[in-house]
């Protein structure tokens, strides 16, 4: 065989540019090969700042069912509202995944994500998780404090952690808790009196009709407050105040991002600088953001094609990478409880494990199988089990669970894949491009011997490999 | 994707000789021996069932004064003693209850309850404190335990007999497997290119990284399904069932409990519980699946001379409101009532005294037994395994088995 240097092998940065297009978008798609050419590292970053720059927040809920109009509706309304409700968490979960799948702002989104599921939430009316999902998007890049204030006073989080309920002489301590235990300094830092002091300091935090965030003086205690060491008559925000002085705050969001976006084993070298820049930064997230893309050791080869991809980065990913359009788009759902990550449906407020816990038999063999489905029309066999929320609803319109065997019905656009790769690009750096692992196996067999391209990659992308970025 | 000629493969196939061990769980159970062998198998009710119209406390006041609308009528229900009585829709399983193959444990629960379906189910499934997060479940630590004794343990020790894996079933070392269908499972490992991928892989090359992790993961899927499909495949049930997907999912296990499979937690799940509103409808038709599946299974299983080695658990995320709603349906409670079933209980029919509805907490059935009581029990004494290695607090245990 000839040998040359293609294309790909002499651009200088491009093993760091895609490294930094999986971790902090979804991928690198062949036509930002063309793209990012003669790109430096740095200028590649600086690019994915300025792509994200934009907040553009998710409108798709407009309607709010009313509670009250709700409680005194007759069967068949009461039916409709649930349709509707339904309907509604449905478009929002598409409506995101959409938006990942095509946008050009693929860190905010990417961090959008990381928030998302840090403040994890699962409750409420489709519009207030909309709101808190947009909440996450705007202050994705930007400031910490700004953030938490904003999602601690969201319809959706003051429902989810019973913060209604939180009352002068009857505090409900849900919230108290896990903003310390998984919002800002994590377990083992503070006491169980911290707690009750606290949660005295958020009575009265509530909302209005219309889903304003309203501080409830009648319901407040205004008694002092000794929390942390320091005693005097604290409001909510005064708490999370005291909670961000606490340099171990900057340190749990910089060991929790670490673990996001470069290795599920911590390196307290890395990590101790991450807090640094965190903490003096005032807690904006974009410089710590910056730290960590420009680092060298962000892409060492112990960094790089070593975390699992969650299944929306896994969807997602595919998505992007092939232009996949949906005709019946209901089917993504399926995907999303077929691999364990439904959006918007956290296990419990400590989110996603995320890691070895995606991977299970079923749900290892379904990434195999979904890949080649979406991109060639395949069967998706699925029942699953149903939201137990919607299982009184489910049972009004259908005797019992039957067997959904869907066919997948999806438009990839072959042909602007194909045109996008690069003409001296050989197999082996194509493979190379696709797969964040060195090949090896059967991979390099499949690479040597398969003569069909379009076979070839559908095979690289079933494999154990891709699962991997 | 078209179909990979295996020519080329040629040397891979020669090479089979020296497939490791692990691909090989028949000849790994012959050296297991299977004395004694007993199995477990979970039924959840999710959704929240309402025990109260379940296991009817049709002699009591309060019960019907707080359900008007609801309660089941004293005429229609069927009594096991002078205190509760079946639900008429689990008219099936008095036959079972007579015989001494049911008992039922009442007001099982946990501490500072909590009423989110998702959130309550975590805590069964992890069998963690309330305002504690697990990432793995009971069953899943007690493969882990297991793994650490050095018995011999592949997935498929534990079952689920669903599309996807629950909470329960993982450990945080080893997994259970997720099998609807054994043949359906087994082909889709079987496709040419996963095959190609499986046996390219030489167990000493196996990493402990993520990508090892993933591709050991993909060859027990394999094997086990080659092992849970030519165990199972010959096998003919005779008996009855009833033509529902819950009854398909019991007829499954025990086609696997009768093929002589090696596993030792069957896990099934039936949904549709959640009944805030039209409760008698939605749930009655939901314990008529129930119980006509369990007492086909029951039965099943007395006829092939498993029921001795089998002991089932029913249980639900929680119980409901004692008051009924305003739309003839219950709200999200508390304590509930567990269900065993099986060919050796020690004590068959009412376990303990019937809920006291005249105590209430806020409206709640008060829980007397600790449902990691019952976890720690069958552990101990049905599974073999020291309770301490699965559950962290301690537990004195119960004297059902």
């Amino acid at each position: 065989m000839r040998i040359r240097l293609s294309y790909y092998v002499s651009m200088k940065d491009i093993k760091r540019i895609k490294h930094l297009f999986a971790r902090a978008g979804f991928g690198m798609r062949f036509e930002d090969l063309r793209k990012y050419k003669n790109t430096s590292i740095n200028k590649a970053v600086k690019e994915l700042f300025e792509n994200s720059d934009n907040d553009d927040p998710i409108a798709i809920v407009t309607q709010t069912i009313d509670d009250m109009m709700l409680a005194k509706a007759d069967a068949d309304t009461k039916k409709k509202f649930f349709q509707m409700e339904r309907d509604q968490e449905k478009n929002l979960n598409i409506g995101w995944i959409t938006k990942m799948s095509t946008t050009d702002a693929i860190l905010r989104e990417k961090m959008t994500l990381f928030w998302s599921n840090h403040f994890s939430c699962r409750d409420g009316k489709a519009i207030y998780i909309q709101q808190l999902n947009n909440i996450q998007r705007a202050n994705a890049l930007g400031n910490f404090r700004t953030l938490l204030i904003q999602v601690s006073q969201s319809p959706a989080m003051l429902l989810f952690l019973n913060n209604q309920q939180n009352h002068k002489g009857h505090p409900n301590e849900n919230f108290a808790r896990e903003l310390m235990e998984l919002f800002t300094i994590g377990r083992g830092n503070y006491t169980e009196q911290d707690v009750k002091e606290s949660a005295r300091a958020f009575t009265g935090w509530g909302f209005d009709k219309d889903g304003i965030f309203k501080m409830r003086p009648l319901l407040h205690d205004t008694g002092m407050k000794t929390f942390m060491g320091k005693t005097g008559n604290f409001q909510g925000e005064d708490i999370i105040d005291i909670l961000l002085s606490k340099k171990q705050t900057a340190r749990f969001i910089s060991t929790k991002l670490y673990k996001y976006l470069v290795n599920e084993i911590p390196d307290n070298a890395h990590i101790n600088a991450m807090t640094d820049i965190f903490f003096n930064a005032n807690y904006e997230i974009k410089p710590l953001l910056e730290f960590v893309f420009t680092a060298d050791w962000f892409y060492d080869d112990k960094n790089t094609g070593n975390l699992i991809k969650s299944p929306i980065d896994f969807i997602v990913g595919l998505n992007r990478q092939f232009y996949v359009t949906y005709q019946k788009p209901d089917v993504l759902l399926l995907f999303q409880r077929a691999l364990g990550q439904e959006l918007f449906y956290p296990p419990n407020v400590a989110g996603w494990p995320g890691g070895r816990n995606w991977i299970d038999s079923s749900s290892l063999m379904y990434r195999l199988k979904i890949a080649s489905t979406v991109l060639d029309q395949g069967l998706i066999d699925f029942t699953g089990k149903t939201d137990p929320e919607d299982e009184a609803f489910l049972a009004t319109v259908r005797n019992q669970q039957h067997v959904v065997n869907t066919r997948v019905q999806t438009d990839p656009d072959w042909d602007k894949f194909f045109s996008d790769i690069p003409k001296d690009m050989s197999k082996v750096e194509i493979a190379q491009f696709l797969l964040e692992p060195p090949l090896n196996g059967t991979v390099q067999n499949t690479v040597n011997e398969d003569n069909d391209l379009k076979i070839m990659v559908v095979e690289l992308v079933s494999t154990p490999e891709y699962q991997l970025y | 994707m078209r179909r990979r000629d295996f020519i080329r493969n040629t040397a891979l196939v020669s090479g089979a000789f020296m497939v490791p061990a692990f691909l090989k769980p028949l000849e790994a159970m012959a050296m297991s021996g299977l004395t004694g062998y007993k199995n477990l198998v979970i039924i959840q009710l999710s959704g929240g069932n309402d025990g109260l119209n379940t296991i009817v406390p049709y002699c009591n006041d309060i019960y019907f004064q707080k359900r008007n609308t609801i309660a089941i009528k004293e005429t229609d229900v069927i009594p096991l003693d002078d205190m509760q009585a079946l639900n008429p829709n689990l008219s099936a399983l008095k036959e079972i209850y007579d015989q001494g193959y049911m008992s039922i444990i009442n007001s099982v629960g946990y501490p500072n309850p909590d009423r989110s379906h998702f959130r309550s189910m975590d805590i069964w499934q992890t069998a963690s404190d309330s305002n504690q997060f697990l990432t793995n479940g009971w069953i899943g630590r007690y493969l882990d335990a297991n793994c650490q004794n050095n018995k011999s343990q592949s997935p498929y020790t534990a079952i689920e007999v669903d599309d996807t894996l629950s909470l329960a079933m993982k450990g945080a070392k080893m997994k259970a497997i997720a099998v609807q269908d054994p043949y359906k499972l087994f082909q889709t490992t079987r496709e040419p290119f996963f095959k190609d991928l499986v046996h390219s892989q030489n167990s000493e090359h196996l990493n402990e990284d993520n990508l090892g992790y993933l591709y050991k993961t993909m060859i027990e899927t394999y094997s086990s399904a080659d092992y849970i499909q030519n165990t199972s495949k010959t096998y003919k049930t005779t008996a009855e069932y009833p033509a529902t997907q819950f009854a398909n999912q019991l007829k499954t296990v025990s086609k696997f409990i009768n093929s002589g499979l090696q596993t030792r937690v069957y896990y099934v799940s039936l949904s549709g519980f959640d009944t805030h509103v039209g409760q008698q409808g939605q749930q009655g038709r939901q314990l008529k699946i129930y119980g006509d599946a369990v007492a086909a299974f029951i039965k099943d299983l007395k006829q092939t001379n498993k029921l001795d080695d089998t002991l089932v658990m029913t249980f639900s995320e929680f119980g409901r409101r004692v008051e009924q709603n305003a739309s003839n349906g219950t709200d999200h409670g508390t304590a509930n009532n567990i269900m065993l079933y099986g060919g050796k209980l020690k004590k068959a029919g009412i376990y303990n005294p019937a809920p006291d509805l005249s105590t209430l907490d806020n409206g709640d059935l008060k829980y007397q037994i600790d449902f990691r009581d019952v976890y720690a029990t069958i552990l101990d004494k049905w599974l073999n395994v020291d309770n301490s290695l699965v559950i962290s607090k301690n537990f004195a245990g119960l004297q059902f088995i």
